[in-house]
């Protein structure tokens, strides 16, 4: 009897590490532009803060996933769903880089340098110029909406295949089995 | 290890299908919550620059105190101040500043004299954990101490969209309804317009902390405080919208333009959270040190129109009190500072030197 491995306990944590973290900062981030209360001020720095830590993340995420192989998807599959599903994917890592690159930015091209929990300053990649920030913080709205209708896009396959099919599509990413 | 993958637990399909379209749901339904589409009418800061810009916004232009001049400069720092915080502009020595003096309103192009406050606003070190950013206006304190009664302060105060006409008597209720208001109303009672950007005296109006080496804080608010030793002021000429921004370039040509920046120390019995208590006279106060103003530019040339001076970006060794009009104007600041930006990008109309040098920094 073969057994089909799903993911490894590394890109497992990985996944559902940052799957917490990017949606709590997407939540932060939406309303943070809107509050006018107290707490908002830590709020941004908390947002800059795990926003950094996200980039990290990523990045260890990305040289993971090019040294371990990917499970099967279930041969039943219809090729337009694999390609959906890679196509998100792909998407999705693409928005992970972006999001705090560009956040990164804005607070460059707006002056700021960037304070990470208050325990180091990252480098500024821009010089101070108005319209970069207006680019880079457009940029951060658009691909905020942008990833947010991929993650329920990926919820929603997600869900679909753990709660209706039972493909091991989903077990894969919850328990390493399929 | 295999399992039966279709239908194991019988007829729970349907309670299946209904976890998933719920937990599809819940997902949308908090991202719509985050992003506001609850809120009623809660004064976001969207809400909160929609009603400065009012109906027809100035594209590019800052959404309150649209109309200003940059002007740049040096502080001398007396020292006296560096053993409240460690903030490196207050120890001896010299710092370049980037500032800018402006008039309260949306319109870039309001007469300078018709506007009920002055303001001035300046940044030292920026792009640097030391950068501190600046903005004081005429007031000695807020008339209200929330972002939700300066809302509806600005409301009262707001022309009636059809008749262009102040509504008196709103104007009243609002007041009245608001006796913390009593110290700005006689302050304004009392203020006398100076001729001259340089003769006003600038407050923080809001309190911040200092911190020094041994990690103690300090509650404090600043104001800065002009020079009156001026061999003469140049003439105002009142028939012009400039009048100000003319008076001052004026000035700077025969002399620089200086003020000191003088700290006032709280107490245990001063509220540091609320902006609209004055504190007494009795209390300590420590010159920081002279902001020295030694040239000038129109903000469409020089950095300061492209800057915003967002007031919660402090220097190591300074920080926020918890005044929630402080607190309010970080989120307030970037929404003026992201519509002005991207209608730049959109629209063009470059505020960087254009043939003139730009203002150093
Ligand atoms: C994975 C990382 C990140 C995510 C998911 C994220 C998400 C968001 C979202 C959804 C918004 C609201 C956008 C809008 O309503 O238009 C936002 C705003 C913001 N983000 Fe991020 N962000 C991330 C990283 C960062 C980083 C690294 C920084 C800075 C170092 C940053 C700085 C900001 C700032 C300053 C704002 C507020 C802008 C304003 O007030 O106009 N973000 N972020
Ligand atoms: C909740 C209270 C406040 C709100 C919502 C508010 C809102 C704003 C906004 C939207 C801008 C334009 C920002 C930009 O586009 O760069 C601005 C500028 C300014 N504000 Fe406030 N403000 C508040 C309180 C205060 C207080 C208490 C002071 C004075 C101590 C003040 C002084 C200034 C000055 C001087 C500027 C112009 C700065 C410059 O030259 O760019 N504001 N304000």
């Amino acid at each position: 009897m073969s057994v089909t491995k799903g993911y490894s306990a590394v890109s497992r944590t990985l996944h559902w590490t940052m799957a917490l973290l990017l949606i709590s900062m997407l939540f932060l981030g939406l309303s943070m532009v809107q509050s006018l209360a107290v707490w908002q001020v830590e709020a941004v720095a908390l947002h800059k803060s795990f926003g950094f830590l996200a980039l990290v993340l990523v990045i260890i995420r990305l040289i993971n996933k090019a040294l371990s192989t990917k499970p099967e998807l279930p041969n039943e599959l219809p090729a337009i769903q694999r390609l959906a599903a890679s196509v998100i994917h792909c998407g999705l890592y693409i928005a992970m880089l972006l999001m705090p690159l560009s956040g990164w930015l804005m607070q460059n091209a707006d002056g700021r340098v960037v304070h990470v929990f208050g325990l180091f300053t990252v480098p500024n990649l821009v010089e101070a110029d108005i319209k970069y920030f207006a680019l880079f913080r457009e940029l951060h709205g658009i691909i905020a909406w942008l990833f947010l209708a991929m993650i329920f896009m990926h919820i929603s396959a997600a869900l679909y295949h753990g709660l209706i099919k039972q493909d091991g599509v989903m077990s894969a990413m919850l328990t390493g089995k399929k | 290890m295999t399992k039966d993958k279709h239908g194991s637990d019988g007829g729970s399909l349907i309670v299946r299908k209904f976890l998933l379209v719920a937990s599809i749901a819940s997902f949308a339904t908090a991202t719509l919550y985050f992003a506001g589409a609850f809120n009623g009418d809660t004064v976001t800061a969207q809400r909160f620059v929609d009603l400065q810009q009012g109906d027809k916004p100035h594209l590019g232009f800052r959404r309150a105190h649209a109309k200003g001049m940059c002007v740049s400069g040096h502080f001398e720092s007396t020292g006296e101040l560096a053993s409240y915080s460690t903030a490196a502009i207050f120890a001896q020595g010299h710092t370049e500043f980037l500032g800018r003096f402006s008039i309260a309103g949306n319109n870039p192009t309001a007469p300078d004299l018709k506007a009920p406050v002055r303001s001035f606003a300046f940044v030292v070190n920026p792009a640097t954990s030391q950068e501190w950013r600046v903005a004081m206006n005429t007031p000695p304190v807020m008339a209200v101490a929330t972002p939700d009664a300066f809302f509806q302060q600005l409301q009262a105060l707001s022309p009636d969209p059809i008749t262009k006409q102040r509504d008196p008597e709103k104007i009243k209720a609002f007041f009245k309804a608001h006796p913390e208001s009593k110290a700005f109303n006689d302050w304004k009672a009392a203020y006398v317009p100076t001729n001259s950007f340089a003769a006003e005296r600038y407050h923080s109006i809001n309190a911040f902390y200092l911190h020094n080496e041994q990690g103690e804080k300090q509650a404090v608010r600043w104001q800065a405080v002009p020079h009156d030793d001026y061999r003469e002021l140049a003439e105002l000429d009142k028939t012009s919208a400039d009048a100000l921004q003319k008076q001052l370039a004026q000035q700077l040509k025969s002399q620089s333009v200086k003020f000191d920046l003088l700290f006032t120390l709280a107490n245990n019995s001063d509220d540091e959270n609320n902006p609209t208590i004055p504190w007494p006279m009795t209390r300590k106060t420590v010159n920081a040190g002279t902001l020295v103003i030694t040239d000038w530019r129109p903000q469409a040339q020089g950095k300061c129109g492209e800057q915003n001076f967002d007031p919660l970006v402090l220097p190591a060794g300074m920080s926020a009190t918890a005044d929630p009009i402080l607190r309010a104007r970080g989120a307030a600041y970037a929404q003026s500072y992201r519509r002005r930006a991207t209608e730049k990008l959109l629209y063009g109309q470059s505020t960087n030197s254009q043939g003139e040098p730009n203002v150093s920094n």
